[in-house]
This record gives structure tokens, sequence and C-alpha cells, in this order.
């Protein structure tokens, strides 16, 4: 049976099992002389029986379809006399045999191959059939001893919710297993990256070439892992974007907040906001396509010479896309800070841009900080601008004019396209990305802490 | 400071006024400028983008008249095989040659061909499936030139000498021959709606892409919204205050800001090679970006939940209601505008994204269109993403196109989330 038909029967024996707890309930009151002589009401001895009946099969279900082709594999595999050692190898040779076995692979077969593909085949039914049974059997069954155990005593309702509730509560931990996930995958293959290369040569080297070399002779290609051109081509290009989007975001944020009127404050709001919503890959065609050659234009123009993939142009736009998000940031600091001290800065004669300079930026510079802290982690984990618009060649410089190529990056190179899970190459994008996350993990904890502490302040 | 008289003291503030005023202007155009820089970088992104982009959504056609010849074809009935191995490139050259007679010579022959797109011996191969009475007859046809044609003439209105390119001097004088009596036209590029990605500009559109986004969408959306809702019911209406769910909170606030392309590594890593999920799959896509918007999605329902008062809460208690009935038959419809808002927002966040997906590999070149959620495929941003690096003039217009068509997709998506919140927003 296919997987869709029985998740259909089954979702039918729910539906049954549903129907029959809730008449036999409603019968059952019947005869006691109505409803309130039960302990629940009709509806959740239904789905006591509902949740009997399908909770362990879909469990059950869920469970096979994830381990399923790994045992099939194994068992297949170990059929076999003489498979390859390696991994690659016997990879192939499974996919020969999953080919044989559909009827795609055209061409001679060795009769150990066909009699492979024909056990596979066996397994594959023999499994297909037995997870049907096993199923159907274990959500019948279960529904009778549910139906069994039905009373008017039978606290229904309670049992029901229990089950709830500890839904509610996986479903809240998804976030913390995320979590784990994200460190477990990248912590793991970062080890395995860190056997090859030292810890040190990885954060301090100065040069940056993860071209493995085939053959030993072979030129430019040693392997040289050392992040410093990324980690400062990251900081340049960040740091080009935040020297746009702190000031003119800051500055938005004070004139919407303070002298703005309502009007225009409604107009001007939602168009700067359009600026966030505009997906990252875009702002990357905009910045490769438009600003780039415009600044390479321009610095020619002025007799500077300039690549067309300079850290000044993906950092430009990167600038543009954060403005939104400093500025509302700082627009709801700005706005939390008490009528009270301006009314008394204004009451001793100061002007209203003193006031805001003198009184209201130092009351809302901790939440200012925390938002600025938090566009730097974004500007640090920015992908698509810079993958589109900034170089890939690991220059070490501190002209914005140049081209520079950055973390994300490099980790977008090396993992796009073919790829061996055991070479360095390949494990080093993970190394960068247990940098790129605890980089910004710190950043967010400290700016989310200041923002915290300063909201205490006021409420 | 004591000895100053009242009136030196107004001296001293009056001597100040004047550039304690000029700051204040200053001050004030800052601000003014800073939001008008603002402003002009939409207005010259989204100008960019348009006047790069309108091109594609028209294409230039070449009228031909082609005889279904037998002989050429190779074939004398009209069924599924003959039509597979039918020789249509042949009647093209053909009519291609009768009708500039006076080209003679390979070379110029072959320039000839390249007039028409190599996809349009495909259109009439369908023509003859639909109606198998042509074979043998003769008809004129619209078929589609090749992009460095479409190129060409769409540059021809901006300069008089047009963007040339691969076209030679005796290519544009049979362009504009074929402009001059009306054989050349433009008309609506309905190709670039109805196909999947190709190396031929011409032929290149983004039906393939567009369902990759549904599907993946439809999986994130699946899965994101029942869990971040229930995660927020949880947090807001039964944790009690503890360390764990204070670790809870300060999780989900972190993995709102962790970059995307971390949620990519991690799909990379556990996804495809832990549980060997296929490649390039909407269903790997979309529980990456499951994870990736669940954080945002339990932040806006957490917000919506919070929004309804207590007393509700208290009057449903007071009849008797259970905890869990409390919830589920009056707090929860009452906080749903809020939810559904907020995964709209969550929704459109995740179409937009491409940095991940590019982890999971789903940049593959994607021809077929995807019909369910394990087909390879590929989604509008990275499509967008792939045909910026081509190097085809006729490419850059497609992307500019895509992006448009990306962006009303996000307008109309956040549009919605606006008037739904207007409408169905209720003040306590």
């Amino acid at each position: 049976m296919q997987t869709p038909t029985l998740f259909a029967l089954l979702l039918l024996l729910i539906l049954v099992a549903y129907g029959t707890g809730f008449r036999r309930a409603v019968s059952t009151a019947r005869s006691l002389g109505g409803v309130r002589n039960l302990a629940a009401l009709p509806s959740y001895y239904g789905l006591y029986t509902a949740l009997w009946c399908g909770l362990p099969a879909l469990i059950l279900l869920g469970a096979w379809l994830v381990f399923d082709d790994a045992i099939i594999r194994a068992m297949v595999l170990n059929s076999i006399a003489d498979k390859p050692e390696m991994i690659s190898g016997q990879n192939l040779l499974y996919a020969q045999i999953q080919n044989l076995a559909a009827g795609h692979l055209i061409g001679e077969k060795s009769p150990e191959l066909q009699s492979a593909a024909d056990y596979f085949s066996l397994l594959r039914s023999r499994s297909n059939n037995l997870q049907a049974f096993l199923s159907l059997v274990l959500a019948s069954g279960l529904a009778a001893f549910a139906l069994l155990r039905l009373s008017p005593k039978l606290r229904a309702r309670e049992k029901v919710e229990k089950v709830l509730r500890i839904a509610l509560i996986a479903c809240a931990c998804a976030a913390i297993l995320t979590t784990v996930g994200i460190l477990l995958s990248v912590l793991f293959e970062s080890l395995r990256f860190f056997q090859s290369v030292p810890v040190t040569e990885f954060l301090f080297g100065l040069h940056w070439s993860p071209q493995m070399a085939l053959r030993a002779d072979q030129v430019g290609s040693s392997g040289a892992f050392g992040a410093v051109p990324l980690f400062t081509g990251t900081l340049m290009v960040s740091a080009i974007a935040m020297f746009v989007a702190v000031p003119v975001g800051l500055m938005a944020a004070i004139y919407l907040a303070e002298y703005a009127s309502k009007r225009v404050r409604s107009l001007a709001k939602p168009i700067l906001e359009i600026l966030a919503g505009v997906p990252t890959v875009v702002y990357g065609f905009f910045a490769a396509l438009t600003v780039a050659p415009f600044i390479r234009d321009l610095a020619t123009s002025v007799g500077l010479e300039a690549s067309s993939e300079s850290a000044l142009a993906a950092g430009l736009v990167m600038g543009i896309m954060i403005i939104p998000f400093v500025s509302s940031l700082s627009d709801d600091v700005i706005n939390a800070v008490p009528q009270s001290l301006r009314d008394g800065a204004l009451g001793l004669g100061s002007t209203k841009s003193e006031t805001v300079r003198k009184v209201v930026i130092p009351a809302a510079l901790p939440g200012i900080v925390g938002g600025v802290l938090l566009a730097v982690s974004r500007a640090i984990g920015e992908t698509m601008i810079v993958v589109m618009a900034a170089g890939l060649a690991a220059n070490l410089t501190a002209n914005p004019l140049e081209s520079v190529t950055t973390v994300t990056v490099q980790i977008v190179t090396l993992l796009v396209g073919d790829q061996e899970f055991d070479s360095p190459k390949t494990l080093a994008a993970f190394a960068l990305g247990l940098m790129l996350f605890i980089s910004t993990l710190v950043l967010n904890f400290i700016a989310l802490h200041v923002v915290k502490k300063y909201r205490e302040q006021y409420d | 400071m004591t000895d100053l008289t009242q009136a030196q003291v107004r001296e001293r503030i009056e001597k100040g006024l004047a550039s304690r005023h000029r700051k204040e202007k200053l001050f004030r155009g800052l601000g003014i400028g800073s939001i008008a820089f603002g402003i002009l970088a939409v207005v010259i992104l989204f100008t960019d983008i348009i006047s790069k982009g309108s091109g594609a959504f028209v294409q230039t056609a070449i009228q031909l008249e082609v005889h279904y010849d037998q002989q050429v074809l190779g074939i004398d009935k009209v069924d599924d095989e003959s039509l597979t191995w039918a020789n249509f490139t042949g009647v093209i050259r053909q009519s291609l040659r009768d009708r500039f007679p006076s080209v003679a010579g390979r070379s110029d022959k072959r320039e000839l061909y390249t007039l028409i797109s190599s996809g349009a011996p495909f259109t009439l191969r369908d023509r003859l499936a639909e109606n198998p009475d042509l074979l043998g007859k003769s008809e004129r046809v619209w078929l589609s030139a090749d992009d460095d044609v479409d190129t060409f003439v769409k540059s021809l209105k901006d300069s008089k000498e047009g963007f040339r390119g691969r076209t030679s001097d005796q290519k544009a004088g049979w362009i504009e021959q074929l402009l001059e009596s009306g054989e050349l036209k433009k008309r609506f590029n309905t190709t670039f709606f109805t196909n999947g990605d190709s190396r031929e500009p011409e032929q290149a559109g983004i039906r393939a892409a567009l369902m990759g986004s549904l599907f993946t969408l439809l999986v994130t959306l699946a899965l994101s919204f029942p869990i971040g809702v229930a995660a927020a019911i949880y947090l807001e209406e039964y944790a009690p205050k503890n360390r764990w769910t204070d670790l809870i909170e300060v999780n989900i606030n972190n993995l709102a800001a962790v970059p995307s392309i971390v949620f990519g590594l991690l799909g990379l890593a556990i996804f495809i090679n832990f549980f060997e999920l296929p490649r390039s799959a909407p269903l790997v896509g979309g529980l990456v970006l499951t994870l990736m918007t669940l954080p945002t999605i339990i932040i806006s329902s957490r917000a919506a939940l919070k929004a309804v008062p207590p007393s509700i809460r208290q009057a449903a208690m007071g009849m008797g209601a259970s905890r869990m009935q409390v919830v589920f038959h009056h707090v929860l419809p009452l906080a749903m505008p809020g939810m559904l808002t907020g995964a709209i927002i969550g929704m459109a966040q995740a179409l937009g994204e491409t940095a991940p997906l590019l982890m999971i590999g789903m940049v593959a070149f994607i021809v077929d269109v995807p019909t369910g959620v394990t087909d390879p495929a590929t989604v509008l941003p990275v499509q967008i993403f792939l045909w910026a690096d081509s190097p085809e003039r006729a490419f850059m217009e497609r992307t500019s196109a895509a992006i448009m068509v990306l962006l009303s997709v996000l307008i109309v998506m956040n549009t919605s989330a606006v008037l739904l919140r207007k409408k169905l927003e209720r003040r306590w």
C-alpha cells in the first residue's frame, strides 16, 4: 500500500473512532438520564478514543518513514559480497541498485547486481506491506481498547487535555531544538575541520585559498585556511554599511519622532519600511548591476582605480537595507523617553535640537546602542548582497574601492555545487559558520540585554 | 557669574541666539535630508528595476510562411512517435531560405538560421500535434525570435544604431527588412510565465520557480503556523515563570536574529546529510524556512495573545470552563487576526529568502515544472540569483522582470496583512 493511501485510511479510522466514542457516550448518557451524569462532555469521549487510535499509529508510521530507507540500505549492501570500502563507492552502488530496481538502468547488468536489485524490490514491498499492516492493526486495536475503557466515570477531558498540553510543550521546545541543532551541526563539522587545520592557523593565518591540491605539484592550490582576510573583509563591508545606516537611520527616526507632523509621519514611515521588505537578492542585483558600475565610473573619472566588485558598493547598498532597521528600533526607544524630560529641557529655554541632543538622545542611548548592535549583527550575517556584489578574492586591504570577500561569501562558494563531506574545503564552511553564529550570538545577547535593561528603567 | 547684571545676561543670550538657531535649522535639515535619502533610495531602486525589466514582458516574434513538407519532416503521418523524430528545424530553415532567396553560401545561411529561436521547432510540433490536417500544407506562423534579435530590436527605439552585440550588419539588414514589411512584431511574452528555466533567454520562464516557491511556502506554512501558535499558547497561557521558560524565551529572541545562512548550514548538515532527505526539494527548503520563520510567528502570536484582555479569560473561567477550553474556545479566536497577520509577514519573509536555500542545493538548473514537494525545484529568489549571473543581456531584462513579479507578490502579501489588521483588529 502506498503511504498517502495509508495516511488517508488512518485518517478515516481516526474519524470513525471519534464518531464511535461520541455515540457510545451519548447512548450511555441517555440511559443514565442526561449528559450531566457523565464525567465529561461526549465530544471528549470521542477525542479520547480518536487519540488512542491515531497517536501511536502515526508515531509508528513516522518512525518507519524515517528509518526504513537506512535499514533497507544496510540489508541490501550486506547481501553483496564484494562491496567497495569507501562510502562514496557504496553510494554509487546503491544508486545503481535502486535504478535497476526501478527499471531505469539500461545497458549491461551483472547477475549479482540484478539479484541485489531483486532483493531490494522484495524488501521494499515487504516494508510497505508490514508498515501498512502494523499501523492499521495498532490503530484499530488501540481504538477498541479505548472503547472498552469508556465509562461514565472516565475523566476523558482531563486525559485529552493532558495530551494536548504535552503537545504544546513539545512545540515550545522546538526553538531550543533548533538552537541545539544549529550548534551540533556546525560544531561537529568544525571539530573535524580543526583536526586537519589547527585552530590558530584558521584564526590568525593571513592567507586564504581553500582550493585543495589534487596533485602534489599543482600550482596555486596550496589549501591555506587563514581566515583573517575574511574577517577584515566582513568588518570593512559592515563598517561601510553602518556608516550609512546609523546616521541616516538615527536622524530619520529623530525627525519622525520629534519634528514631523502626523501626516508626514504616516507617509514617510511606510515608505522607509518598504526598504525592509525588499528581498536581499534584489539588493544584491541592484548593487552588482547599478551601484558597482556607477562607483567604478565615478572613481575612474576622479582618477582613482576601483574594482567593479568594490567593498564600497556592497557596503553602501547593505547600509540602505539596514536604514529602516535602525530607524524603527531608534524610533521605539525615542518614543519611550518620558515627555516630562523634554518639557523640562524646553522650559529651561533650550531649542528643540538642543533638547534632542542633550536630553533625549542621552536618555535613549542604551536602547539606541542595543539597536545598533543588532544592526551590526545583521550586517555581518547578510549574505546575498555580498555574494552578488563583493568579490571572491581574499584580499587583505583597507581600501574600500578594492574587492574583498566576506565570511558569508566564502560559506556560499564553498558549499554550492558538488561537494564531498570529508575534504577540509567543505568543512571550512562549517568552521566559518561557527564563527558567524558565535559572533552574532554574542552581539544579539549583549544587545537584547541592553535593550531589556533600559526598558525596565522607565516602565 | 553672580556678578552679571540682568542686562548682561540678556546680552550674552542674545549673542548666542543666532548661532543656536542656525544649529537648530541645520539639525532639522539633517533630519529632512535623511528621510529624503531613504525615500530617494526607494525611488531609485524601483525605477531602476522597472526600467530594466519592463522590456521582458514583450518578446520579438517573426512571421514565417511554413510549409509542413512530409519530405523535409521525414514523416508520412502524425502520431506521437513520428512527431518526436520529425525534423521541424529543417522546415524552419526551408522557410527562412524561401523568405530570403538571395542568401547563399554556408556561413551566411547559418547566420540566417540564427534569426529564429532554437525553441521554435517545438512550437511547430505542438501546432501540428493539435491539428494533424496541416501536414503537407502551408500556414503563416509567428515564431519567437532569437534573444540577440530580441535585444537588438528592443534597443532600436533608444538609439538609431541599437545594441548590436553579436548581431552583424547583414543580420541587422534582414531584421530591418522584416520590420518594414511587418513580418516582425513585439508581442506579449507568455513564454516567461509558462516555461521553466532555459539556457536560451527567449525560452526561459519563471513558471518552475513560481511553483517551487509555492510548494516551499506551503510546507513552511503547514509546519510553522501550527507549531508557532502552539508554542505561543504554551508560553503565554501556561508556562510557569521559571528558568526553563526563560531559557526558551531567550532562545526564541536569539533565533530571530541568527543570520539566515546559518539555518542553511543546519539544513545541510541535519536534513540532507543526517536524514538523507532529497536535495533541491521544496520539502527540505520548507523545513529550513520553517525553522527560520518560527521565531517571527511565535513572537507575533504571543503579542496577539497578550492583547486579549484578561477579563475574557476570567469570565470564561467563572462559567466553569477548563483552562484548555478558555484558550481554545475564547482566547484563540479573538487572537486569530493578529496571528494571521504575523503569519503572512513571516511567509513574506520566507518567500524572499535566498541564502539558506543555496546551501541545500536549490540552485540547480531546473527546466521541468515541479509537481510535488519532493521534486527537484528552485524558488523565485534563487532563480533571480541564477539569472543575475548569466552573461546574456536578455537575461538581465528577465532578472529584473522576475524581481518585479517577486516584489508584486510581496507587496500584495504585506498589503493584505495591513488590511487584515485594520479590518479585524479590535480595541478593548
